[in-house]
């Protein structure tokens, strides 16, 4: 069964990222960082301080840093641009797709708070779609680690890919249960628990859950895969056809709309290779609201009693 | 570098090639290009410091080009092949499929002189600033410059991009703005009346010279130098150049007709006659 170390430590992803952020500087003299006025919010902070000939603060002008990032990567330079995720991402979309994915340029798109465990501040701020539209631009790379540590190796991994990058990651902390040692291996899905009847296919914060839902199920005798994408794009297609083949039910789980997802990504490679019945835990088609973020991933059903609940579904499609 | 006339005569060249282009792709954008032709040809020809034979994406140690008001390809693309970045032939090939020459900017399809894709406006002074704060870092002395339209100078983000560069002092940067007053709908002051321009750019921290007639090849070289004169005194420069949309060609001249017209095959010859063949068309 699964094996979860103890006493399992609570920490942000978005501190993994500046840890990241200020290693992968360490790593590589051309790693610069932008910011639009929330650098620590967004944990840029600590790069900014260490090197602070190579951060270069926007002020709140989306639209222009991420010009200038693209900009600056023309000689060799590797930006990376932070912010909130709606806003460096939907704010923005054109401005990426012109001059970072169309050009493809090597610029770094780091979207903290993403997902609605950005909490009290509301809708507005919470995006659910940002996978979706990052995904869908030719040449952009998906990263979306599932807690702090990942997050911290997935940053170095974003550096050294050659190539536009989404980093997508949370504002709470949360369990950071992944070995900080083990890399990140851009586009190879993370078989984290081997089952047999149920393939649980989660990615970001929703790792966790599905983690808690198979120790739930394995109780009632249910045998569950886990997998953790944290790669959307491009997809280990081959990790997830291989699961479906050997368990022959898929529950996806994210924290993000249902339709432009991982869910929708899943579901296109399982329809067109080996058709599997499928259940979701994402959110449906409707903003978020103000609250904690435990209250929001329990009132928008995105908790691992959710992911039980679909399994138990998805059994019955077998 | 060439000499004030031999600027005139490359820039009548150009001008045929862009009436040319146009009407062979019958699609395009050659007022713009033409309101252009005198400041495309003397920053490539002239001013600006650039190696054809040696382009690479990183230009370390030359200056850069940004065309922010994409749609003029025209222009751009028949300046840099006389220029020597790919072969003059290759015009002939504008806007067709599996062209490197697309409609707007792009480096999707490895054309040497394209760093970036423009176009969709409003962002070219952002990506300038990028290269030239990033030239800073590396101690690169070389400038970068950008061109603008007049309309599009309604895009917020080129006001991000001012007030960014006046207050961080991004002084290897020359911004041009093709001051003709015409956009789509209509004049500038009709669509959105850009006001006392010179004022605005001032006002973000900005030096601005001023280029009367931007069509004049004297006046757009001189206004130019006294642009790079301005460089590394802590603020970035703004050129403002009046110029005529069409210029070159009488029935084509001072309308936002051929904004994104091209001429058709009656109108390509009575333009022709107009514009003198002086380094043998493509």
């Amino acid at each position: 069964m699964i094996n979860i170390p103890e006493n399992i430590a609570m920490k942000d992803l978005r501190s993994g990222f500046g840890e990241g952020l200020v290693e992968a500087g360490r790593r590589n003299p051309n790693v610069v960082a932008l910011s639009a006025d929330v650098t620590g919010s967004v944990k840029m902070d600590g790069f900014a301080k260490t090197f602070p000939e190579r951060f270069v603060q926007c002020g709140i002008a989306e639209a222009n840093m991420t010009g200038i990032a693209a900009g600056m990567s023309l000689n060799g330079k590797i930006p990376f641009l932070g912010g909130f995720a709606e806003f460096v991402t939907g704010r923005i979309y054109d401005q990426i797709r012109q001059v970072v994915a169309y050009s493809n340029k090597n610029v770094k798109i780091c979207g903290s708070h993403a997902g609605i465990t950005l909490g009290e501040d509301g809708a507005t701020h919470q995006t659910m779609e940002d996978i979706g539209l990052m995904k869908a631009l030719p040449n952009m790379t998906v990263l979306v680690p599932c807690d702090a540590n990942q997050t911290f190796n997935a940053t170095l991994a974003a550096a050294e890919h050659n190539g536009p990058v989404y980093l997508r990651y949370g504002r709470p902390k949360m369990p950071n249960f992944t070995d900080i040692n083990e890399p990140f291996i851009i586009g190879k899905a993370q078989i984290l628990n081997d089952g047999s009847d149920v393939s649980i296919i989660a990615t970001g914060h929703l790792v966790w859950e599905a983690i808690q839902a198979a120790i739930a199920l394995e109780k009632e005798g249910i045998s569950a895969e886990v997998i953790n994408i944290h790669t959307i794009k491009p997809l280990d297609s081959e990790a997830i056809i291989a699961s479906a083949r050997k368990t022959g039910a898929v529950v996806t789980c994210e924290e993000h709309s249902l339709y432009n997802g991982l869910t929708d990504s899943v579901a296109h490679v399982l329809s067109t290779n080996c058709p599997t019945p499928m259940s979701f835990v994402a959110m449906e088609d409707r903003f978020g609201e103000s609250g904690t973020p435990a209250q929001l991933m329990e009132h928008f059903g995105l908790k691992s009693g959710n992911i039980v609940n679909a399994v138990h579904k998805v059994l019955k499609m077998k | 570098m060439k000499t004030v006339i031999e600027l005139q005569d490359i820039a009548k060249q150009v001008r045929r090639d862009i009436v040319r282009m146009t009407n062979k792709a019958k699609s395009g954008h050659p007022g713009g290009s033409l309101g252009c032709t005198e400041f495309m040809t003397a920053l490539y020809f002239n001013i600006m410091n650039v190696e054809p034979s040696r382009f690479n994406m990183e230009g370390r140690g030359e200056d850069m080009f940004f065309m922010s008001n994409g749609h003029i390809t025209p222009v751009l693309y028949s300046v840099m092949a006389r220029r020597g970045y790919f072969p003059v032939d290759e015009l002939n090939t504008f806007r067709f499929l599996g062209t490197r020459l697309q409609g707007h900017p792009s480096t999707a399809h490895n054309l040497p002189g394209i760093r970036m894709a423009s176009g969709s406006l409003g962002q070219g002074l952002s990506v300038a600033i990028g290269a030239a704060i990033a030239k800073k870092m590396d101690g690169d002395n070389s400038l970068v410059f950008s061109l603008h339209g007049d309309g599009e100078l309604e895009e917020g983000q080129i006001w991000e991009a001012v007030m960014f560069a006046g207050s961080k002092h991004v002084d290897n940067l020359i911004a041009t703005v093709d001051y003709n007053g015409q956009q789509i709908d209509g004049t500038v002051d009709a669509v959105m009346s850009l006001g006392n321009l010179q004022a605005k750019w001032e006002a973000f921290g900005w030096q601005v010279v001023n280029i009367a007639n931007g069509n004049d090849m004297q006046q757009v070289v001189d206004g130019l130098n006294a642009a790079k004169a301005l460089t590394g005194k802590g603020k970035p420069i703004a050129v403002i150049m009046k110029t005529e949309m069409g210029y070159g060609v009488d029935f084509m001249q001072g309308t936002n007709k051929y904004h994104g017209t091209p001429p058709s095959d009656e109108e390509l010859a009575k333009a022709l006659p107009q514009l003198e063949e002086t380094l043998g068309d493509y």
